[in-house]
């Protein structure tokens, strides 16, 4: 599972960094009003929209977009997460009941209205999407950090480290945080899914970055001009597109927690 | 022709790091009227083996070879759901630590029940008012019987599992570890159900320990298990007064007794060896005090005498 | 059920409480609307100074915040209002109320099947873990949850609408053909097949792999191999031990998983045009009307704060420890 994951991702990775040699033109330029809504040709490889837009051109460059996005809000999201996780998990307390009261108000909140909501009332942008998605998405990583930090409080080593004197700080960084990051790369791996998915949802409902041209934007275009029962050509590479960047992560996030798990296999007897 | 009669019995895990030998060809016997007690350190393979009567082994774990002969049929040889009429209605089992071997969502009466109608006919009523008069006869309140699992203490969780296990009259009971972690007190109460419960139904009995003093008190013979291997088997009386086999020995020194002589206290120095790859030659050799080069070398061959047996270089 | 009453009542205050934390946010974040609101709100931008004046007043956007928060609070819990659409010049609250049945019914039905299915496929899984079956199941779940429920709406209207024919483009009914009866409820559950399909999706997906997790915790209790020991068929030890104690924790979660719910509805009624409360925020963002936007955040939010109360309600019911207490 996890092979696959990593190969579908370096496809897109390949498309994305090195996009303007891939006979590609600005995918946001409109063409000639002759151009418009052709299928796939040798000069348009996918076609064209209702704009004569080089669909190819759109479908790579927005590899880049996607990408990017899901990687910066995965970022975001994780240390977010992961810093609320910590400081809840290891102080306690009241200073833990009060961040998981938060955490669970925000966990309750419809995401795609907030998101909606959100991208509406800051506008929409590229920027505006990755920090809506970390504010949606922060708590259930700083929920699972959280649970590791508690069960990693309870080991041994800890209670041996803190009678030699250790002070916080070094506890925090030397014994507790080795033990988190694999599963902080876990959740991030998981975390680009879903900032892939806001992008594309939140372009595809129309509250996309007019400066660029994402998948999701490509669909609210062909959606928009009726394109569904027509123009497949147009449909086709985004929807395929995303897609296979959303399985890809979530078979490496699988894969990865897997691994992270060493006897659940075994004893599986997968 | 005993009632179950176990033969070169084995256990094998089949693990990434290799084959887990944790029975290794063992032998007993259950009669009527007797109460084996199978005593052992933790991990020697002594769950594994009760596990094996009732074919609950499951993998990684098979059993690779023996025989277990029941009431004249080898349990081995007998198909899935000829061995499923057997459990429950001839052999029962009481699992350590109940705690979690009550359904927690099913009311204690509830449980009861489910194991009359299983293998009675009889109505729904009929089964309740049993279940009643069942934990009365353990020693709990029959209006309990409305009660969830975690309603009650852990000693009372026990009465309940051999409340279960005795409903419908088995032919042969196990219990795997049925006072381990239970306060001095609670010890005592149970133990006493068990002795009484036995001579009331005159249910053999087979009972897993690592508590010498259990044994004693409650089993007419002691199979010792080490590292899934019977080094020892004779009657109790025999084994506390004169054990034979090394390990015996030190198991015997290691629990104080309140009466009789006072002796050295003696704790049984090193640890259990790993059975992926056991050792060459005797598998105690290395924690033995009185151990000889040939134990090095050879593993020790059962030797059976007079209903005693010992596998012990010491005794040829 | 001393127990239970007092849990009942812990989480319905909490579900209050929630409520209104909400409805603050709600509130907070229509002011953070850089630039003038009412200009905003309203769209025109050859509206008059007085009208102007006036729309301010009337929604309560004079004074300062603090009073305008008050003003706010005052017409949502005294009058129920919601604002009005600039759009459809219709009270916000009574669009809502017009189009909130087909959603119910489109997510209650959608629901109601990705649970049964999801739920009945994800035991076998996980009762079963380590076989090819179970392995196939996982990799399955795992590939369909993922993706996103308007692509599975675009990909199920294309394959079944437009290439195959044999499900309609969108919308609820057929328009002017005037059904009625038994015709019109078969004509509507024909439209539901696929945007349906397009929410179960996810939800299916979800439910296989949290109802197999939970399995799997319950099949290594010991109370598992004690029913087996009793001489019980398989498959009754499944449905009567196993099966009602992994539910528990899959009920919990059901709560969280209601935001999602919400997601899917929105993106599915889009795809297809269903007349329901989605379709409506959708609407809303292309035609920029705000009240109605923010009276849909309001209705979404709550409703899934009530729908995880009554969720939490049902769980300490079945769940014995909660319902009873501790031991005596």
């Amino acid at each position: 599972m996890g092979a696959v994951g990593v190969i579908i991702f370096a496809v897109f990775a390949v498309l994305a960094i090195f996009a303007p040699y891939l006979r590609t033109v600005d995918p946001m330029r409109p063409g000639l009003a002759v151009n418009r809504l052709l299928p796939p040709s040798s000069q348009f490889w996918f076609g064209t929209d209702h704009l004569a837009r080089d669909i190819w051109s759109q479908t790579v460059y927005g590899s880049k977009i996607a990408l990017l996005v899901g990687f910066l809000a995965a970022f975001t999201t994780v240390g977010v997460g992961t810093f609320v996780g910590l400081v809840a998990g290891f102080f306690g307390g009241r200073l833990d009941e009060v961040l998981m009261r938060i955490v669970d108000f925000f966990m309750m909140l419809p995401s795609l209205p907030l998101m909606i909501i959100l991208a509406a009332v800051l506008g929409p942008s590229i920027w505006n999407v990755i920090l809506v998605v970390s504010i949606i998405y922060w708590p259930f990583t700083a929920r699972v950090i959280r649970s590791q930090v508690l069960s990693l409080k309870e080991r041994a080593f800890v209670e041996a480290s803190r009678s030699i004197g250790a002070g916080d700080r070094l506890l925090i960084f030397g014994e507790i945080m080795p033990n988190v990051v694999p599963l902080m790369f876990a959740q991030a791996v998981l975390m680009v899914t879903e900032g892939i998915y806001a992008e594309a949802v939140l372009a595809f409902l129309g509250l996309g970055d007019p400066a660029t041209i994402s998948w999701g934007m490509i669909l609210h275009f062909a959606f928009e001009s009726g394109a569904l029962s027509r123009n497949l050509y147009w449909i086709v590479p985004p929807v395929v597109c995303i897609c296979l960047v959303i399985i890809a992560f979530t078979f490496l996030g699988t894969a990865v927690s897997d691994i992270l798990k060493p006897g659940y296999r075994e004893a599986r007897g997968l | 022709m005993a009632l179950l009669e176990v033969e070169n019995l084995k256990v094998y895990y089949f693990t990434r790091a290799g084959a887990v030998k944790a029975v290794d060809g063992i032998s007993f016997t259950v009669d009527k009227d007797e109460t084996l007690g199978l005593i052992g350190e933790s991990g020697c393979g002594k769950t594994t083996a009760v596990f094996a009567i009732m074919k609950f082994v499951a993998p990684p774990g098979r059993i690779v070879g023996g025989k277990i002969m029941f009431e004249g049929r080898d349990i081995l040889t007998m198909s899935e759901e000829e061995v499923r009429r057997l459990r429950g209605k001839s052999i029962a089992m009481v699992f350590q630590a109940a705690q979690n071997a009550l359904n927690p969502v099913m009311t204690v009466g509830s449980q009861i029940a489910e194991m009359i109608l299983e293998h009675e006919d009889v109505t729904k009523e009929e089964a309740w008012e049993r279940a009643r008069r069942q934990l009365e006869l353990v020693g709990i309140s029959g209006d309990r019987a409305k009660s969830y699992p975690h309603e009650f203490s852990g000693g009372m969780r026990q009465r309940v599992g051999i409340a279960i296990a005795t409903v419908c009259n088995p032919r042969l009971l196990i219990l795997d570890e049925p006072v381990t972690g239970l306060d001095v007190i609670v010890q005592r109460q149970l133990l006493n159900l068990i002795k009484d419960l036995k001579a009331r139904l005159r249910l053999p009995i087979i009972l897993i320990t690592h508590d010498l003093s259990v044994v004693a008190e409650t089993c007419s013979k002691v199979a010792v298990m080490y590292a899934g291997k019977i080094v020892e088997q004779a009657d109790v009386v025999s084994l506390y007064e004169n054990p034979a086999h090394p390990y015996s020995r030190l198991l015997v020194k290691a629990y104080p007794s309140i009466k009789g002589e006072k002796g050295k206290l003696i704790s049984i120095p090193g640890a259990p060896p790993g059975l992926v790859n056991p050792p060459v030659g005797c598998y105690f050799q290395p924690r033995c005090p009185w151990a000889m080069d040939i134990c090095r070398q050879q593993e020790p061959i059962a030797v059976s005498n007079d209903g005693r047996m010992v596998a012990c270089h010491l005794f040829r | 059920m001393r127990g239970y009453a007092g849990f009942a009542i812990r989480k319905v205050a909490g579900a209050a409480v929630t409520i209104f934390a909400i409805v603050c946010v709600n509130f907070v974040i229509f002011r953070l609307v850089p630039g003038d609101p009412v200009r905003m709100l309203f769209g025109d931008p050859r509206a008059g100074a007085e009208l102007i004046q006036e729309m301010r007043e009337r929604f309560g956007l004079t004074g300062s915040l603090w009073q305008q928060f008050l003003a706010y609070l005052n017409r949502l819990f005294l009058h129920g209002d919601l604002g009005i659409s600039f759009v459809q010049r219709k009270p916000v609250m009574e669009t809502v109320v017009d189009r909130l049945p087909q959603t119910l019914l489109l997510v209650v039905t959608a629901l109601a099947i990705a649970v049964v299915v999801g739920t009945f496929l994800g035991a076998i899984a996980g009762w079963r873990t380590g076989t090819r079956f179970d392995a196939i199941i996982v990799s399955i779940s795992l590939g369909i949850y993922s993706i996103p429920t308007f692509i599975w709406g675009i990909i199920l209207l294309i394959v079944f609408a437009v290439a195959l024919g044999l499900f309609p483009l969108g919308g609820m009914a057929t328009l002017g053909a005037g059904y009625s009866g038994w015709a019109y409820l078969r004509d509507v559950a024909w439209h539901l097949v696929l945007p349906g399909g397009a929410i179960v999706m996810w939800y299916m997906g979800e439910y296989v792999l949290l109802t197999r997790s939970a399995m799997q915790d319950v099949v290594d209790q010991d109370y598992i191999t004690a029913a087996r020991a009793k001489g019980i068929k398989e498959s009754t030890v499944l449905r009567r031990h196993a099966l009602r104690n992994a539910i528990l924790p899959v009920v919990t979660i059901t709560g969280v998983n209601l935001a999602f719910a919400v997601s899917g509805v929105i993106e599915a009624e889009t795809v297809f045009n269903w007349p329901g409360i989605g379709r409506l925020m959708y609407d809303s963002v292309m035609r920029r009307d705000y009240p109605v936007l923010q009276g849909l955040f309001l209705v979404f939010a709550v409703s899934v704060v009530l729908a995880n109360l009554v969720v939490d309600l049902i769980y300490g019911y079945i769940d014995p420890r909660i319902k009873v207490g501790g031991p005596k």
